[in-house]
C-alpha cells in the first residue's frame, strides 16, 4: 500500500500540532463551542451520546499491520478495548476523552495515519473497492488515483467550508464495489476507444434523508484533467449549493433542482477555462504516486494445489468458508479472504484490541502485512496463497473472524445507532443482534443465499438502508422507536433504492418481519434466484401483502392468549 | 487604530466597511469621506461619482457571497481594494469568489476578507488569494493576532497549487516550492 514520503509525514505531523493548539484554545475558552465545532469535525471528532467519537481515516480502506497494532494499542489505552469499522471504511473510537485526542492523533501520525476530513462540511475520506489492485475483474487499479484524490483534497483551501459534506468514491473494476452511485462524486475508471485512461464522472448521488442515485455528467474526462474537472464541480456546488437548510444542502439537491443537463452545462462552463490549470496531472506525477505503493511481487502459483483440494473435499466447514468468504484474485494461485466482523452476538464492524493484534499477525504471516476494510464493515486479507487458506481459516476461526456468512443475511451493514450516536432516532445494534440470533442456522442462511440486509438508526442512512435488498430504518414515533422496512434496494452495477413496504414495526416484531420476507421469498423463488431477483420479478406489493397478513395473524394470536 | 493582517504583517488600518442598513437605499446613501469599502450595490448605483475615489485608491468595494464574479470582472481594473464578506465563518463561498478574481479575472490589487473572519481560517484565505484579513474589531487581542500570524507558517508543505500561492511571502514561496504541490 501507499507509503508516506517526507511531505506526507510533515503535513500529518503539523496537523497534530495545529489541532492540539486548537483544542487547547477551546479548553481555555478562547474558542467558542460554535467556533471549535467545525475544527474538531474536520479532524474527525464528534461529541456523542456518552463521550467524544474519533473517526480515523482509513484512506480507501487500505491498512498495514503496524497501523492495526496501533488501533489495538489505542483501543486498549484510551478506549474500552475495541474499535468500530464504519460504513465508509473508516475506524471509529467511541470512548476517547477529548483532552486525550491530540495525543491519540500524535500516535496515529507515527504510523502514517490521521483523522483529517473524516467529518465536517468538506471533502471526506475517499473510498474505493476493498479488492483494489487484487480483484480478478479489475481493469484499472484505482488506488493511485485514490491517493491522488486524497492528497489533492487534503486541506484544499477553496473547499473547506462547503454547504455540506462531500464524498468521493472511485471504482476500477467491472463490478462496482464502491457504490459510486451513492456518492457526491463517483469516479469510474474507464478507457476510451484508443485505450486512454479517463473517468466516467457521476454526480449527485447520496443516501440520507433524500436518497438519490448519482447521474453521469461526463462520459469521459481524460485523467490529466480529472482534478480540474472535480474542482469545477466543487466550485459550482460551493457557490450555488443551498446554505439555508441543512437538509437541502447536499450537491444532489442542487443537481436535482437544476436538472443534470443544466448542472453539467454549468460544470463544463466552469471547467473550460480551468482546463490544463494548476491541478493538471502529468505522467511523472502519477508514476511518483504509483511507485509508492509497494505491492508484493506475486509469482504465479499452481491453481488447485493438492493440499488445498484435500482440505476442501474433506472439511465441510472449511469448504463453506471458502465458498462464502474467499474471493478470486487476479494472480493465479492466490485468493482474497474476507474476515467476517459479523459473528452472532458481536456488534457488526467491532474489533477488539486483541483481535487487532491478531489480525496484524495474520496479515504479516499470510498477506504481506496488508489489510483492507470494506464498506460492508468486514476486513479483507488480500493476496493469500491458496495453499495457506486452510491455515488462515483455522486461525481466523479461533479469533471469531471466520463466520462463513459474507453476502448472507447475517452479514448486515449496521450503523452504531441510538446506543452511541447522538443523531440516531432508534437503536440499530440490538435489532441486528435479534436478527442474528433468530437466523443463526447456517444451513438456513446458505439456503436463503445472497442477500443484503442494511440497518440505519436514522434517516442519515449511515447503515445504507436504501441500497439494502432489505433495508431497515429506525424512526421516532412519539418518543418510541419504530422500524420502517424497504425492499428492492441494491448496490453495485444494478444500484437501486428500496421501496417502503408499509407502516413501521416495533423492535420486537423485527425478527418476525424478516422471517415473513424470507418465507415469502422461499415460497415464490425460482431455482437459483436470489432474494433481490425475486423481488424484482414479483414486485414489492406481493411481499408487502404477505408481511402484513402474517403480522395480523401474530397480533390476533397474541390477543387470543 | 484597528489592526489587520496584510501582506504577511500586522498593520494599522484606516478603512471603514460601509454596510447598508435595512432602510438604506444604495442610490441615495451618502458615502462618507475617508477610506471606505462600499457594498457592491452602492458601487453599481453610484459608480460615476465613486469612480474617481476608487482610482485614487481611497474607495473599495465589497462583495457578498452571492456576487457573480463574472458580472463584476469589468470593474476590477478601476479598483485597488476589493473585499469579500463572510457572513458566517462556515459560509465558504468567499473562497471560490477569491480564487476566481485572482486566477480567472487577473485581479492583482488588495483582496481583503471581512465579516466573520476567524484565525483558524486565515491560512485557507491566504491560499485562496486574499492578501488582507480584517477580523471584526476587538475580536482578537494583540497576542492572539500575533499567534495567528505565526500560525500561517504551520504547514510548510502543501498538496495542491492555489490561487494565492503567488502572493505568499517570499519565505513561504520558497518553502512551498519544495512542497508537495510541486509533485502533484
Amino acid at each position: 500500500m501507499y507509503q508516506y514520503d517526507e511531505y506526507d509525514q510533515r503535513i500529518v505531523d503539523e496537523r497534530v500540532v495545529q489541532f492540539a493548539d486548537q483544542t487547547a484554545r477551546f479548553l481555555a475558552g478562547e474558542l467558542s463551542e460554535d467556533e471549535y465545532r467545525p475544527l474538531r469535525l474536520q479532524n474527525g471528532l464528534y461529541i456523542q451520546r456518552h463521550a467524544p467519537m474519533l473517526r480515523v481515516a482509513v484512506p480507501y480502506g487500505n491498512l498495514r499491520s503496524d497501523q492495526l497494532r496501533m488501533f489495538g494499542h489505542i483501543a486498549r489505552t484510551y478506549d474500552r478495548g475495541y474499535g468500530h469499522f464504519s460504513t465508509r471504511q473508516n475506524l471509529q473510537f467511541n470512548w476517547p476523552r477529548l483532552e486525550c485526542v491530540p495525543e491519540i492523533l500524535g500516535l496515529l501520525a507515527t504510523v502514517q495515519m490521521h483523522a483529517i476530513q473524516t467529518s465536517g462540511n468538506c471533502i471526506r475520506n475517499v473510498t474505493s473497492d476493498p479488492f483494489a489492485g487484487v480483484a480478478a475483474d479489475e481493469h484499472i487499479d484505482p488506488r493511485p488515483w485514490c491517493e491522488i484524490v486524497r492528497q489533492w483534497s487534503t486541506f484544499h483551501p477553496e473547499f473547506a467550508f462547503l454547504p455540506r459534506k462531500f464524498k468521493l468514491a472511485v471504482n476500477g473494476a467491472a463490478q462496482d464495489r464502491a457504490i459510486i452511485q451513492a456518492h457526491d462524486i463517483g469516479l469510474d475508471l474507464v478507457r476510451d476507444a484508443d485505450g486512454n485512461t479517463g473517468f466516467r464522472v457521476l454526480v449527485g448521488g447520496g443516501l440520507g434523508r433524500t436518497p438519490i442515485l448519482g447521474e453521469e455528467v461526463s462520459s469521459f474526462v481524460p485523467w490529466q484533467q480529472i482534478l480540474n474537472y472535480c474542482e469545477a464541480i466543487l466550485r459550482v456546488y460551493n457557490l450555488h449549493g443551498r446554505r439555508d437548510n441543512i437538509y437541502k444542502a447536499r450537491i444532489k439537491i442542487l443537481v436535482k433542482s437544476l436538472g443534470v443537463a443544466e448542472f453539467a452545462r454549468q460544470v463544463e462552463a466552469e471547467f473550460a477555462p480551468m482546463k490544463d490549470g494548476p491541478s493538471t496531472l502529468t505522467q511523472a506525477k502519477i508514476e511518483r504516486v504509483a511507485s509508492r505503493f509497494s505491492d508484493p511481487l506475486l509469482p504465479e502459483l499452481p491453481v488447485n494445489e493438492a493440499g488445498h483440494m484435500t482440505h476442501l473435499a474433506g472439511n465441510k466447514a472449511f469448504a463453506n468458508w471458502v465458498k462464502r468468504n474467499v474471493r478470486a484474485h487476479k494472480v493465479q494461485g492466490y485468493a482474497n479472504v474476507v474476515l467476517s466482523l459479523k459473528k452472532s452476538g458481536v456488534a457488526p464492524g467491532d474489533v477488539t484490541a486483541d483481535q487487532f493484534d491478531a489480525i496484524a499477525d495474520l496479515a504479516d504471516q499470510y498477506a504481506f502485512g496488508e489489510v483492507r476494510s470494506t464498506h460492508e464493515q468486514n476486513l479483507v486479507l488480500a493476496s493469500v496463497r491458496q495453499a495457506d487458506l486452510f491455515a488462515v481459516w483455522q486461525k481466523a476461526r479461533d479469533l471469531g473472524l471466520a463466520t462463513p456468512n459474507i453476502g448472507l443475511l447475517t452479514d448486515m451493514i449496521v450503523c452504531p445507532g441510538g446506543d452511541f450516536c447522538v443523531l440516531a432516532n432508534a437503536k440499530s445494534i440490538p435489532i441486528a443482534k435479534a436478527i442474528q440470533q433468530r437466523f443463526d442456522d447456517l444451513d438456513y442462511l446458505h439456503d436463503i443465499g445472497e442477500i443484503e440486509l442494511n440497518i440505519s438508526g436514522c434517516m442519515n442512512a449511515c447503515g445504507h438502508h436504501h441500497v439494502g435488498h432489505i433495508g431497515v430504518l429506525g424512526v421516532d414515533k412519539h418518543g418510541e422507536e419504530w422500524y420502517q422496512v424497504t425492499i428492492g434496494g441494491d448496490q453495485g452495477n444494478e444500484a437501486a433504492l428500496g421501496k417502503v413496504i408499509g407502516p413501521s414495526f416495533t423492535a420486537a416484531e423485527m425478527p418476525d418481519v424478516i422471517g415473513s420476507l424470507l418465507g415469502h421469498y422461499i415460497d415464490r423463488r425460482h431455482a437459483d434466484e436470489r432474494f433481490i431477483d425475486t423481488v424484482r420479478r414479483i414486485g414489492t406489493e406481493s411481499f408487502k401483502t404477505h408481511v402484513y397478513a402474517e403480522r395480523l395473524e401474530r397480533l390476533e394470536a397474541m390477543e387470543v392468549c | 487604530m484597528p489592526q489587520i493582517i496584510k501582506d504577511g504583517r500586522i498593520q494599522d488600518d484606516a478603512w471603514k466597511v460601509l454596510r447598508l442598513g435595512e432602510n438604506d437605499d444604495a442610490v441615495t446613501l451618502k458615502v462618507p469621506a475617508g477610506r471606505v469599502i462600499v457594498p457592491l450595490a452602492v458601487w453599481r448605483a453610484q459608480r460615476p461619482y465613486l469612480k474617481g475615489r476608487a482610482e485614487a485608491g481611497v474607495l473599495g468595494v465589497w462583495l457578498a457571497g452571492d456576487a457573480e464574479p463574472s458580472e463584476f470582472a469589468g470593474d476590477l481594473p478601476l479598483l485597488q481594494l476589493v473585499a469579500i464578506d463572510f457572513p458566517a465563518f462556515t459560509d465558504g463561498r468567499g473562497y471560490s469568489i477569491a480564487v476566481l478574481l485572482r486566477s480567472r479575472y487577473g485581479y492583482t490589487g488588495e483582496l481583503r476578507a471581512i465579516g466573520e473572519v476567524l484565525r483558524d481560517q486565515f491560512f485557507f484565505m491566504i491560499r485562496c488569494g486574499f492578501n488582507a484579513i480584517q477580523p471584526y474589531e476587538g475580536r482578537y487581542s494583540q497576542t492572539q493576532i500575533e499567534a495567528a500570524l505565526a500560525s500561517l507558517s504551520d504547514f510548510p508543505a502543501l498538496y495542491q497549487g492555489a490561487a494565492g500561492d503567488r502572493v505568499f511571502t517570499a519565505k513561504r514561496r520558497r518553502e512551498a516550492t519544495m512542497g508537495c504541490h510541486q509533485r502533484i
